[in-house]
């Protein structure tokens, strides 16, 4: 991806450089909201089955969160909604104060772990024509991921087709905790589809997989299912390399959203280092591995890694070999957001920031 | 010239991972009962090999480790001796039997084998070689008979570690394994972690990968998961002298996990509050890794910096990892551009600290 110059302007915050958000929350209030958007049969269904997915409680979920829903504590809206519901509470706190250019939102309404993958696809239609309707069209800085039921590859791309001309939809969204890893054949039409439209797919944080989170079952606590995170999304990079995806698809982009960055230099070692001795195994790679993560994949900041000196994170970022692949995120409303004011250190390289701010996003985008 | 003048001056190179192998399961009918023996020939159960590392597979074995054609590499002492312990001057090499006890379901006949394999361990390789030591295979299916098996042997001086694999049942933290902790901790055994393991769950948390080159590159998630269950669920408040050595875990991963744990206990901490102070902080303390494979960056320097960004020049133990074929030559097994003062601390001193040489 080729750079972008950056125009400055002008913004109310310290730091005065533009900035696009790659992961904010919008919130189905409630699973009535979406009535409105499904048909009646799907509408009945919800009302005499409601959501069935990996774990096995109404409300609860397994790993309870560290404070209500997982959010800020100023982040609930006045009219009592829950975080990340109300668009106007979300101008007020996020998009105004931060001057923000452009946000985009990644609904987490689980649509792809429901069981039954009619409902799933039901459910992904309505949650894409409620964004359209309740937050792209009142909204010109947000734009949106494409909600798929990506279980069942034929309806996900159905989903896609439909709503990909919208000109808020800019990226297709997946969940780290899929059932089979990502780079499996029974996921590729997904990605044809998402080629032919233009649109990368993103992989963003999230728990309540069918899978154990590791590779020897459940931990206790939930401390342990966020850090262990960022070993699903190192799996999903290696499923999606070895299996050649990025050879079958030429044009594909992914983005890495929340799932940590400075384990990525060290994969890319680790599987550089085994294609060596492996290669005859994936004979249909031809580069090595860490040359397809550094042209097709970006990942988020949030939640940065904090090491104790600044010269380890900039380090780091050396070492991805790229300068183009971490784009800025906020993870508005949820804990353990990322002020663009305070997630950098203030010695941190502006040339650096400019291009994690803003630069990169645009280019991954295709912003104008 | 200064290469080999650090060579010379290696006196006493502690190997941490080192696989023998047993060469088929006659070779253990001396050490089971007659029942178990009868039970092991009825049943047709020829071998436990586990398929880690597939022979035709050149990660598996270093050319020329084979002692005879189709014998298994680290089958043989007469050939480890020559392509171990002589050419690196080895003082001390710690072996490990990666032979599928850990993965049968009846846990009596686990029972039954882990003693077996482990008498053979004491009569064919201990007894044989005073520079070798060994790790106790226990049934980690159920902790309290591998706790027992610690008793049955621990005392041997021979023994330095009870052996684990990474994939496991359960996470390791979990108070289900305690025992193994507090029988290691009574003898004063480091418990060690090695690749490999059962299967029940997917080597990956988002399913069961294609490929061999998915699967080992992977293990080194399933460590950094262990890793984060031991911390969390509070073995090392528990059992403050107890030393985990990962072993053929890669370990250029470990700053970033200590960032990402830090932080979350920083958020997180009342969930865990045990965990008295830095996730990365108990790491340094307790949890120590072995060289190979070295995941290795693209230039010597990189590595440096790693191991500066782990904040602890005391975490890295030498291993040779025979007989799998990570490197080629001898020298290579070192990373390059080591200050001397590091790399005597990897070739012996740390191993003498964590095994108490």
């Amino acid at each position: 991806m080729s750079e972008v110059k950056v125009e400055t302007k002008g913004s109310k915050r310290k730091t005065g450089l533009p900035f696009i958000d790659c992961d904010i929350h919008n919130e189905v209030p409630s699973p009535d909201a979406l009535k409105p958007y499904l048909s009646q049969r799907w509408r009945q269904y919800m009302e005499m089955v409601g959501t069935r997915t990996y774990h096995g409680f109404a409300q609860h979920i397994p790993y309870p969160k560290g404070n209500a829903g997982g959010t800020r504590q100023d982040a609930w809206p006045p009219n009592g909604g829950i975080p990340g519901s109300d668009l106007n509470f979300m101008r007020k706190q996020l998009l105004d104060p931060l001057n923000m250019e452009i946000g985009i939102l990644n609904c987490l309404y689980r649509v792809a772990e429901q069981l039954n993958d009619e409902f799933s696809a039901a459910l992904a239609r309505a949650v894409n024509d409620w964004q359209m309707e309740e937050w792209l069209d009142k909204e010109p800085r947000l734009r949106a991921s494409i909600v798929i039921p990506y279980e069942n590859a034929e309806f996900a791309v159905e989903e896609i087709n439909r709503v990909a001309s919208h000109p808020g939809f800019v990226q297709v969204l997946f969940l780290p905790r899929t059932r089979e890893p990502l780079g499996r054949r029974r996921y590729w039409k997904i990605y044809e589809a998402a080629e032919n439209h233009g649109l990368p797919i993103v992989i963003h944080f999230a728990g309540l997989g069918g899978n154990a989170i590791t590779s020897h079952g459940f931990p206790s606590y939930y401390i342990e299912d966020h850090t262990t995170m960022a070993q699903a999304f190192q799996s999903q990079v290696i499923s999606m390399v070895c299996e050649g995806v990025f050879e079958r698809f030429p044009g594909l982009r992914v983005a890495l959203l929340e799932g940590g960055f400075a384990w990525l230099p060290s994969l890319m070692w680790r599987l550089d280092q085994q294609w060596k001795r492996l290669h005859a195994e994936v004979p249909f790679l031809k580069r090595k591995p860490s040359e397809y993560i550094r042209e097709h994949m970006r990942v988020t900041t949030q939640p940065m890694e904090e090491p104790p000196k600044l010269e380890y994170l900039l380090q780091v970022i050396e070492w991805l070999g790229s300068n183009e692949m971490l784009m800025f995120s906020t993870d508005y409303p949820h804990w353990d957001y990322d002020s663009p004011e305070l997630a950098f250190p203030a010695k941190f390289p502006i040339e650096l920031k400019k291009k994690i701010f803003y630069d990169n996003a645009r280019a991954f985008y295709r912003f104008k | 010239m200064e290469k080999d003048l650090a060579v010379k001056t290696r006196t006493g190179v502690i190997d941490c991972d080192v696989h023998h192998a047993v060469p088929s399961m006659a070779a253990l009918y001396p050490y089971l009962s007659e029942r178990w023996r009868d039970y092991v020939k009825e049943h047709n159960i020829k071998s436990l090999e586990p398929n880690y590392y597939p022979r035709g597979n050149p990660l598996s074995a270093r050319p020329g480790s084979e002692p005879s054609p189709g014998a298994l590499p680290g089958s043989d002492l007469g050939l480890l001796q020559r392509q171990v312990l002589e050419p690196w001057s080895v003082q001390y090499a710690i072996l490990h039997c990666l032979y599928g006890v850990q993965m049968i379901h009846n846990e009596d006949l686990a029972a039954q084998l882990a003693q077996a394999v482990n008498d053979w361990q004491v009569a064919e390789w201990l007894e044989k070689d005073s520079r070798l030591r060994a790790s106790i295979v226990v049934p980690s299916q159920n902790p309290l008979r591998a706790a027992e098996e610690i008793h049955r042997v621990g005392k041997h001086p021979g023994f330095v570690q009870v052996l684990l694999l990474v994939r496991s049942e359960k996470p390791y933290g979990k108070r289900y394994y305690w025992p193994i902790y507090e029988a290691a901790e009574q003898y004063g055994l480091t418990v060690g972690i090695h690749a490999g393991g059962v299967t029940g769950y997917p080597i990956m948390p988002v399913g069961w990968p294609s490929h061999y080159i998915e699967d080992y590159v992977s293990h080194a998630q399933a460590f950094q998961s262990q890793l984060i269950s031991l911390v969390s669920e509070g073995v090392f408040v528990k059992f403050p002298r107890l030393r985990v050595v990962m072993m053929e875990s890669g370990f250029t991963w470990v700053p970033s996990l200590m960032w990402r744990f830090d932080k979350n206990w920083k958020g997180l901490r009342r969930e865990i509050p045990w965990v008295d102070r830095l996730p990365s902080e108990v790491m340094r303390d307790h949890i120590r890794f072995t060289l190979q494979p070295l995941d290795e960056p693209p230039k010597p320097e990189i590595l440096l910096k790693v191991i500066e960004q782990m904040g602890s020049d005391e975490m890295l133990l030498f291993s040779s990892d025979y007989p799998h074929w990570h490197y080629d030559e001898r020298e290579e097994a070192l990373p390059a551009g080591l200050p001397v003062d590091l790399e005597r601390k990897i070739l012996f001193e740390n191993a003498r600290a964590v095994y108490r040489f």
